[in-house]
């Protein structure tokens, strides 16, 4: 599904290099957890493969069932099928969250040559998945994550992944700023998203949310590259000794 | 195309001007040749004020009263004090009744109109019949009557609007009819109130147009009556471009009510025309009228060539106690905007709104706000303003409060917030308030802001391209001003936002 190869990654503006050489592969249906200190370059990998400006590969290729990702805007990356849910949602004003979804669904569908979804339709699949994630239809009426708790964000980024169905679906740190409450009801959302066609790449600072998230493959990153790569054990091993061990292993 | 045989195939009012310049025979200024004669020659004196009277068929007051605003217009000067950059107008170079645009010019199918252009009214859903009106394509009008009725009422003048609905309208006792109708079928009500808010003396261009203004539309709601449906004058002076001087007259007697929309979603592809055009509102003891406008005249194109110069006085008058208005406009056409809708608080507890959405691309500039003159006592006012500014446009609110001594316990909230997009645009605010007494109260926020890279992003890495984040983004801007429309046009108004703002990014 998702292929990154040796990818290089520098700021725009400065001459910083943030990924140096960063390779990974995300099969088809499995789950694979990111781990990392910060400034590890975790954020950053899930900027570029989105499209967001402001970076500059230097080198490598990332591909979505074998087309080049790089290349393409951001729209059309997400209509391949790729989805991120943001670290920070960003809010916009004046714009209720059931138009953005449906502005969203209906470009998504047209650029894959698809018909709009009607009213009526798109009504009815939004309230069934709002439901699930425990948003009310005043919260689907509210403007765009404006006003929105930590966890009303969290959750409403979710939605957005459940209505838009990607095949890749990369979460930033979802786990960010969630009481525990919160955080089992976006792993549940998650949990039910789950598809043998459907791969997911969790970028998480701690453990916890993998227990919730059971992930096949756990990668541990460190100043731009994978260090290792385990089963979920190695979350469990960094949850208990933090990074120094790894990274000294690393070199 | 000759002129001889256009004269035999031209129906409507060219034939009209033509004979009438004919039969008055003594002209000067250029009007003899013939080619001149055909098109209404340009300029402007006494003659063509004449002209214009009686092609109306106005009676000798109507007349008089057009030639003493001439007469004031001749001594008066051009406003210079708006932010508005344009090269000197020459008014004998204008023509004042006739259309500016000789037929040969005009497309004679849709394959020759211009694609951005049907492509906009695509995207407005508004049907090729119509199309082809709008455009101003030759032989629309007499193609077959199927989907003819919007059309025509959209394109001649208010009265096929007014014989629409002329039973229903007739029952509730309410008139609404082109002006020229009224001057002639309603004497004693324009006499009464025609001028009664905005002066013959009222400012440059109001002057002129009250010389020279040749159609526009007169509504009377009688007292006690809620007008059993909205008033519109969509596209209507698109026509034959005979339109750029309109005055409208809207009367609300006590407790009536009215919403009267007016649409300018006409294109106009000649070299900078002027509109100068004059709506007066009276509205008495308990009365009510909202006022709501789509303008969407030629902007000019990508490279600032052309468009229309949009020199507006638009005045609401409180004149009794209680009397409300409703102002509501969306301003995304004209190369200059030069447009202040006021309202006269002058009854006690009278209230005025203004919701104004303005949007500047490319070389577009637009002078615009709106004036709240509390006079009496308990009034209040309420000004919601939303400039969007891209390409190389400058967008100015110029709003004006004032307080006067006797309008005590009087309200005014004021917000103006303005969105840049790209960075080569202008936003200025231009608020003047003055109070002059002790217990009225004047809010004032504003606010300005660039579009969010990060607002962009996030709509794309959702599937949106570049233009419908910016449309989206830029519709939750205004989003207040967009709600107070009647709803089919809150619909039309968000469509030309996203147009309007196309080619605006990237």
């Amino acid at each position: 599904m998702l292929k990154i190869n040796d990818l290089h990654v520098k700021l725009e503006e400065e001459d910083k290099q943030i990924l140096k050489g960063l390779t990974l592969e995300v099969p088809a249906g499995e789950v694979h957890a990111i781990m990392g200190p910060n400034g590890s370059g975790k954020s950053t990998l899930s900027y570029v493969l989105s499209g967001r400006d402001g970076y500059e590969v230097t080198g490598g290729d990332a591909t979505l069932d074998g087309a080049s990702l790089l290349e393409m805007e951001p729209e059309d990356r997400a209509a391949a099928g790729l989805f991120l849910a943001f670290q920070y949602p960003v809010e916009i004003p004046g714009v209720g969250n059931m138009t953005f979804l449906r502005t969203a669904v209906n470009a998504q569908r047209k650029a894959r040559g698809e018909a709009e979804l009607s009213s009526g339709d798109f009504l009815k699949i939004v309230r069934a998945k709002a439901a699930e994630l425990q948003i009310s239809p005043e919260m689907l009426k509210r403007p765009v994550n404006v006003g929105f708790s930590g966890g009303e964000k969290k959750r409403n980024e979710i939605l957005q992944m459940a209505m838009l169905e990607p095949r890749m679906c990369i979460l930033d740190e979802t786990d960010s700023g969630l009481d525990v409450d919160a955080m089992r009801l976006v792993s549940d959302g998650v949990n039910a998203l789950r598809s043998p066609d459907r791969s997911f790449l969790v970028i998480t600072h701690y453990q916890r949310l993998l227990n919730h998230i059971q992930p096949d493959v756990v990668h541990i990153m460190s100043n731009g590259r994978i260090i290792k790569s385990g089963g979920p054990e190695l979350a469990l091993q960094v949850e208990e000794n933090g990074y120094g061990d790894l990274l000294a292993e690393a070199g | 195309m000759t002129a001889t045989t256009d004269l035999d195939v031209r129906e409507g009012v060219d034939r009209e001007t033509v004979e009438a310049v004919q039969n008055m025979g003594s002209y000067k200024y250029g009007w003899d040749t013939e080619i001149e004669m055909e098109y209404a020659p340009k300029g402007v004196n006494e003659d063509i004020v004449r002209l214009i009277s009686k092609k109306n068929n106005e009676p000798e007051w109507m007349t008089e009263w057009r030639l003493e605003a001439y007469r004031r217009w001749v001594t008066m000067t051009e406003p210079k004090w708006a932010m508005l950059n344009y090269p000197e107008i020459d008014y004998q170079d204008l023509y004042y009744y006739a259309r500016p645009k000789s037929m040969e010019e005009k497309p004679k199918s849709l394959d020759e109109v211009d694609p951005k252009l049907l492509a906009t009214y695509e995207k407005l859903g508004i049907p090729l019949r119509e199309q082809m009106i709008l455009a101003g394509v030759e032989g629309a009008e007499a193609a077959p009557a199927e989907g003819r009725r919007v059309a025509v009422d959209a394109v001649f003048d208010s009265v096929s609007v007014g014989t629409t609905f002329k039973d229903e309208l007739a029952k509730a006792g309410v008139i609404f009819c082109s002006i020229s109708e009224a001057i002639r079928e309603h004497p004693e009500l324009v006499k009464k109130y025609l001028g009664s808010v905005v002066p013959q003396s009222d400012n440059y261009f109001a002057t002129l147009n009250s010389a020279v203004f040749s159609d526009g539309s007169f509504v009377y709601i009688p007292e006690g009556v809620r007008c059993p449906m909205e008033l519109s004058t969509y596209f209507r002076i698109n026509a034959e471009n005979t339109g750029q001087f309109e005055r409208t007259l809207i009367i609300a007697d006590k407790g009536s009510y009215v919403s009267y929309l007016e649409g300018c979603t006409a294109p106009k592809r000649d070299t900078n025309q002027l509109h100068a055009a004059v709506v007066e509102i009276v509205i008495l003891e308990d009365a009510e009228v909202k006022y709501s406008t789509v303008q969407n005249w030629f902007p000019g194109d990508e490279d600032g060539k052309g468009g229309i110069y949009n020199f507006v006085t638009k005045r609401a008058d409180c004149r009794e106690a209680r009397a409300k208005v409703m102002w509501t406009q969306v301003e995304t056409g004209s190369a200059i905007t030069w447009k202040y809708p006021s309202c006269i608080l002058r009854g006690e507890e009278s209230q005025g709104e203004f919701y104004s959405i303005a949007i500047a691309n490319n070389w577009q500039q637009a002078d615009t706000g709106t004036k709240m003159i509390h006079l009496g006592k308990n009034t209040r006012s309420r000004i919601v303003s939303k400039g969007i500014s891209a390409g190389q446009a400058q967008n100015t609110y110029r709003g004006l409060v004032t307080m006067h001594p006797r309008a005590t316990n009087s309200r005014n909230y004021t917000q103006c917030d303005s969105l840049l997009i790209g960075d080569k645009c202008g936003a200025h605010t231009v608020p003047y308030i003055e109070v002059k007494n002790s217990s009225s109260r004047v809010e004032h926020e504003a606010t300005t802001s660039k579009v969010d890279d990060d607002q962009l992003f996030y709509c794309r890495s959702r599937g949106m391209d570049e233009e419908e984040a910016v449309a989206l983004v830029v519709n939750g801007f205004c989003r207040e001003v967009l709600q107070a429309l009647p709803m089919e046009f809150a619909m039309e108004a968000q469509s030309l936002v996203a147009i309007s703002l196309e080619g605006s990014v990237g």
